[in-house]
């Protein structure tokens, strides 16, 4: 069927375009698309799982520990992170009008918009890898890595960055310790060793308890919080990357003038993938930045 | 299905040169390694999954032989001699479970026979399979790289804190493993699409085989589990490699968090083995029995209810690791309840064989040794599911038994069933029908003088994954060992009578068994495209009326409603 299509190509038809890009084993480019769209979907679908994982994990520690995340998330800074929003966003939309511009054919739009979205990509990248540099300078890393107090450089950057809610860190410990907070934990804090059974069967750990007041002014494991959030935007921020090599790739074929009316598969296909991406991040921001 | 297939054209004939097959259209090395027809890569997939199925045998083999006595035949007398039995059994359960039991079924049979009988061309995304393929290159390789560099030694569920612990290379066989897991996404996303989009027309979806539904269940768990092993391992080797510490107690993170994570893929996927397993036996049970099979529909719906239930018991696998009473009892209850839609399919088997005309060949003898020895390893996986004797039972050989009955008992004998039943399809050559009735019976007798004396070790209390044990198990453990070496042979026998059919074996007619399904109604071997014509579909999967035997052609043809049709396969 294919062989037919390319025998006559003179005037490129929608119709003509679209036999040339069917595979052999299909009948008609409909069902090629919808093949495509429905594999498409599934493999987002799975995209979402993989980052499950990661949002399961942030609900477990963040039901058992609040107050840690409520602690922790102040040195994250949500104006960074608004913009960040913003720009993924806003290269969502032109990947939606890029999309368009592949059916309708608009070459030139299309290499446009297909600019701008790679161009938001970056710009997501370069605003977060800011973030991570700050971050990486005043030690606020993950596990091990975790260690501001004792080489943060600029003793001042500890100050947390949005205004704190009424209540002493010292106080937060203490509810968690009674029960109040961690009633049903059964991670042991830092240093004790391996979970064990549940701490609401095992009497209370003096240890803890008498360093929490001494040390006072913040929670224990913060760099939960901060294994977490790398990981979430990490995974993420990976996926940007991939999704700006795809971006490029549209751009090459976008330029070789290979999509239209006929044939936009490639472009939607990408482009649902990038609106997962920018829902993804729709997740991340509110749960690591927005915390109160 | 009565179908307008095979009617070769004159338009055909021009392109296929008489006794052309998907086997010889195309030639060189290349022709095979950038191939995207889905029955050579299916073939690729049945080399290399008999490949690692050869070494993991070998690595159990190891495994008997060290239990012989008491003491330790192998490794003995220092902590590094059991180390490398740790690393042994580690690599025999990686290979088995990540390399041929969760890829090869799909992967060799489902490629081959799924497009076949839907009536497809090929799958939805030939090239999507081709890199699932490498993918399962690539991750075998990394793990055989990383057992060179270090083998791991953690059991292959690289449970917490010890897999963080251990100086083996285990970033090497978790990534080789997380390829593996997106290889394995690939080709259940493939399946998937492919079921959805490319059935013939007329082949509505209460016309599908029972293989075709037992690989949809499959192929869902596939994309629906494996992502979240993968986020898994990846979690594994941040660990490892930043010291993230969301698995490690000494970082204020909680290992038991692992194992919830593993087992939310793992348990679904001792269902990615079992079901396609569940499909084959299902279509040799029906053909072999000649009777369509009974409750068609609660065999596909069986299958869905275990692919849906398998992923809400993985929670039994932590009975005694300090999960809360109630989950216990949830999930205990949950794991009951997966005994149901697995009943259901084993009686609809049974009264498919009610007053059939059962002819017993090689691969209905595989069928029948797959009722017997997965109902055993199904009911005593009620035994382990039940709290009270979990407690008593965890971590011992009964739980060694129990997954050896359904895994080898189950998962393997009915993949060998399949591969004699669609080995004349795949090369055109019928093997040693003799020879393939003595192994069936030898690997019978081999599996449960294996596995049924560790039921009562592990009834007694001998723990699994111990170099050595008292001297009261050793009479079971050389029983053990001997049933291990029977399958050995076995093995060695199959091998040597199908390399031989290769070569000499007399030449397959188009359909040698009388299936009704679609699958059998080209040429053996099929051509590269399958189909000469696109087949028209008017009826279920399962009749046998319209057919009989010709002695001439070695196979079936249909009397009705076009007799000239029947010569057309067997003629080359």
């Amino acid at each position: 069927m294919s062989e037919n299509a390319i025998a006559t190509l003179t005037l490129a038809s929608p119709e003509e375009v679209a036999g040339r890009h069917l595979a052999h084993h299909f009948d008609t480019p409909q069902q090629q698309f919808d093949s495509g769209k429905l594999g498409m979907w599934l493999f987002l679908g799975t995209e979402f799982l993989l980052f499950s994982g990661l949002f399961c994990a942030y609900a477990v520690y963040r039901m058992l520990h609040p107050q840690i995340f409520i602690y922790a998330s102040r040195y994250l800074d949500p104006v960074s992170g608004a913009l960040c929003t913003l720009v993924l966003v806003s290269s969502g939309f032109t990947m939606a009008w890029a999309i368009r511009c592949a059916q309708l054919g608009k070459r030139t739009a299309l290499i446009i918009a297909l600019l701008l979205t790679i161009a938001g990509g970056f710009g997501f990248l370069v605003i977060h890898g800011y973030e991570y540099f700050e971050e990486y300078q005043q030690h606020l890393m993950w596990g091990t890595h975790y260690h501001p107090a004792v080489n943060a450089p600029r003793q001042q950057v500890m100050v947390p960055k949005s205004g704190a809610v009424g209540g002493s860190w010292s106080q937060l410990n203490q509810l968690g310790k009674q029960g109040y907070l961690v009633a049903h934990s059964n991670i042991a804090p830092a240093a004790i060793g391996p979970a064990g059974p549940a701490l609401a069967q095992r009497p209370a750990d003096p240890v803890t308890a008498a360093s929490v007041t001494a040390a006072a002014s913040q929670p224990h494991n913060v760099q939960i919080f901060f294994g977490i959030y790398f990981l979430m935007t990490g995974l993420h921020s990976i996926h940007v990357i991939v999704g700006i090599i795809l971006l490029t790739y549209l751009l090459v074929r976008a330029i070789r003038k290979d999509f239209g009316p006929g044939y936009y598969a490639p472009v939607d296909f990408i482009g649902l993938y990038w609106g997962v991406v920018d829902m993804i991040w729709m997740f991340l921001f509110p749960l690591l930045y927005l915390i109160h | 299905m009565t179908t307008t297939t095979v009617d070769i054209g004159e338009h055909a004939r021009e392109e296929i040169p008489v006794g052309g097959n998907y086997l010889n259209q195309g030639k060189g090395i290349k022709s095979w390694l950038f191939t995207l027809d889905h029955k050579r890569i299916g073939l690729m997939y049945l080399i290399s999954g008999l490949t690692m199925f050869f070494i993991g045998g070998m690595l159990a083999m190891v495994i008997r032989t060290q239990l012989l006595v008491p003491n330790g035949l192998i490794f003995h007398g220092s902590y590094e001699a059991y180390k490398h039995y740790n690393q042994v059994f580690t690599l025999h359960g990686i290979i088995m479970v990540f390399m041929v039991l969760v890829p090869i079924p799909p992967g060799a049979l489902g490629n081959f026979v799924l497009p076949l009988m839907i009536g497809a061309k090929d799958v939805a995304f030939p090239r999507l399979n081709l890199l699932s393929y490498y993918l399962y290159v690539t991750g075998a390789i990394m793990a055989v790289v990383s057992t060179l560099l270090g083998a791991v030694d953690t059991g292959w569920t690289f449970y917490t804190p010890f897999s963080i612990q251990t100086e083996t290379y285990v970033v090497w066989m978790v990534l080789g493993i997380f390829l593996l897991g997106f290889s394995s996404i690939l080709t259940g996303l493939n399946f998937i699409v492919t079921i959805h989009k490319l059935r013939a027309p007329g082949m509505k979806w209460f016309r599908m085989p029972v293989f075709v539904w037992a690989s949809y269940a499959t192929s869902i768990i596939q994309v629906a589990a494996t992502p979240v092993l993968g986020v898994t391992l990846l979690l594994l080797v941040a660990e490892r490699v930043m010291g993230v510490g969301i698995f490690n107690s000494a970082l204020g993170g909680d290992p038991v968090l692992f194992q919830d994570f593993f087992w939310f893929y793992s348990h679904p996927a001792v269902y990615i083995m079992i079901l396609p397993a569940m499909g084959i036996v299902g279509e040799i049970i029906t053909v072999f029995s000649r009777k369509p099979i009974f409750g068609y529909k609660f065999i596909v719906m069986s299958s869905l209810a275990i692919a849906l239930i398998g992923f809400v018991v993985w929670g039994h696998h932590l009975f005694v690791n300090g999960q809360s009473a109630e989950w216990d009892a949830i999930f205990s209850f949950m794991t009951f309840f997966v005994a149901v839609p697995s009943a259901v399919k084993v009686f609809n088997w049974l009264a498919t064989m009610y007053k059939g005309a059962i002819s017993l060949t090689t691969p209905m003898l595989y069928a029948l040794s797959f009722i017997v020895l997965f109902t055993i390893g199904g009911f005593t996986g009620v035994i382990l599911g039940a709290l009270a004797t979990n407690v008593v039972l965890h971590d011992t050989y009964f739980v060694v038994a129990h997954f050896h009955y359904v895994m080898m008992g189950g998962t393997i004998i009915a993949f060998i069933g399949g591969l004699h039943y669609w080995w004349p399809k795949m090369f055109g050559r019928m093997y040693n029908e003799t020879l393939g009735r003595i192994t069936c019976v030898m690997l019978f007798i081999g599996i449960n003088l294996t596995f049924f004396p560790q039921f009562i070790v592990g009834a007694e209390g001998m723990p699994r994954r111990y170099a050595t044990y008292l001297p009261q198990y050793q009479p079971y453990m050389i029983a053990s060992t001997v049933g291990a070496y029977i399958q050995l042979a076995a093995f060695v026998l199959m091998a040597g009578y199908l390399i031989h059919s290769l070569v000499r074996g007399k030449k397959a007619a188009a359909n040698p068994w009388g299936a009704s399904t679609l699958d059998w109604s080209m040429a053996s071997p099929p051509t590269t495209g399958n189909f000469q014509q696109m087949p028209v579909v008017t009826q279920g999967p399962y009749h046998y009326e319209d057919m009989e035997y010709d002695g001439r052609l070695g196979g079936f043809v249909h009397v009705e409603p076009v007799p000239a049709l029947a010569g057309v396969g067997a003629g080359h």
